[in-house]
């Protein structure tokens, strides 16, 4: 699969040019991701894999507001294969946090 | 319009925060992680406008939107389209925005929320949650679905405001309804109501101290004018 980059180009108009507002927001974003992928790699790891769904499907807003369409595209796939009892798609969405943490490393 | 954001992700309630202060309409009350807050508010304040995520834990926007007698306007947000037809059945549901919402989308949901009456006063009544007992079995209504519990495993099941927590060996369900109408549908052999707001299932008592009961690893109080009954119901040596 071809990694997308995150970006931040969502944010920023959503910020209308409001630094204070896009701070603030990445702040939420930073404090937030780390625990919902701690969550998931926990239930993952563990075979919960409707609780890992739900996990998912909280991580797919953040996917889609870092500009991931691509992404987001894999990540609801994997949503509804874990809603059937399969992790297919499983390494291609790690790959995606990683991508994210990453990202979010750097700002 | 006073309004409140119920999500349970901190990132979405601030999206939509942002969102709302370039509407001067719109005054943001509170905002609330999940539903069982929101109702609490809602009892005492008068809201026009709600954004309400569908898919939270425990407690879902449609489970939300059943308990309220009166529901104000009420504008989805969800990661989730295919709930779009679903929430279309609901009077107060004016618009259904999916995530990432994008300022012109918002303040056209917002222009009809604008333009709308106010939903009708004589909404569908919640229904009876607490559907029908047969046999072993006792039907709970949870987001449209009735859920099939087998009434042995139930162990406990607590009063808590407009709502019960139904406890049993598998999961536990919090179902609007009161403590007298489950305990019409259980079998007066098998459950006891202990306290105003406990009902317990006397075959899953593991020890009896005082004024309380321990089931599973729940402590129950055990009201005065209730003991001598659960007393009788032991089989004292």
């Amino acid at each position: 699969m071809i990694q997308e980059i995150p970006n931040l180009n969502y944010i920023e108009q959503l910020s209308g040019g409001d630094l204070t507002f896009q701070d603030k927001l990445i702040g939420i974003i930073k404090t937030e991701f780390p625990e919902e992928k701690a969550i998931y790699l926990n239930n993952i790891e563990s075979s919960k894999f409707k609780e890992a769904s739900e996990n998912v499907h909280k991580l797919k807003h953040k996917i889609s507001i870092l500009g991931l369409e691509k992404s987001y595209e894999v990540a609801a796939n994997f949503e509804n294969n874990l809603l059937e009892n399969s992790a297919e798609g499983k390494e291609d969405f790690e790959n995606i946090l990683k991508s994210i943490t990453n990202f979010l490393a750097t700002l | 319009m006073n309004c409140i954001i119920i999500d349970d992700e901190a990132t979405a309630r601030a999206i939509i925060s942002q969102l709302c202060s370039n509407v001067s309409s719109l005054n943001i009350l509170e905002e609330f992680p999940n539903a069982m807050q929101a109702i609490k508010f809602l009892n005492q304040n008068e809201v026009d406008l709600i954004f309400l995520d569908i898919h939270m834990p425990d407690f879902t926007g449609f489970d939300f939107i059943e308990t309220l007698k009166n529901p104000p306007k009420i504008i989805l947000t969800t990661s989730d389209p295919q709930f779009a037809i679903q929430a279309f059945e609901y009077d107060c549901i004016i618009d259904y925005l999916v995530k990432p919402i994008v300022q012109d989308r918002f303040d056209k949901a917002i222009q009809k929320a604008e333009s709308s009456e106010a939903p009708s006063k004589t909404i569908k009544e919640p229904k009876n949650a607490v559907e029908t007992a047969s046999g072993n079995d006792l039907y709970i209504n949870i987001d449209r679905r009735l859920i099939k519990i087998d009434i042995p495993t139930i162990y406990l099941i607590e009063a808590k405001g407009d709502y019960i927590n139904v406890k049993t060996e598998d999961k536990n369900y919090t179902v609007h309804s009161t403590l007298k109408k489950i305990e019409d549908k259980l079998p007066n052999d098998l459950f006891l109501k202990v306290h105003r707001s406990f009902i317990i299932n006397v075959q899953k008592i593991i020890d009896i101290e005082d004024n309380s009961v321990l089931i599973k690893k729940d402590v129950i109080p055990v009201s005065r004018s209730n003991r001598p009954e659960l007393m009788k119901r032991l089989n004292l040596l």
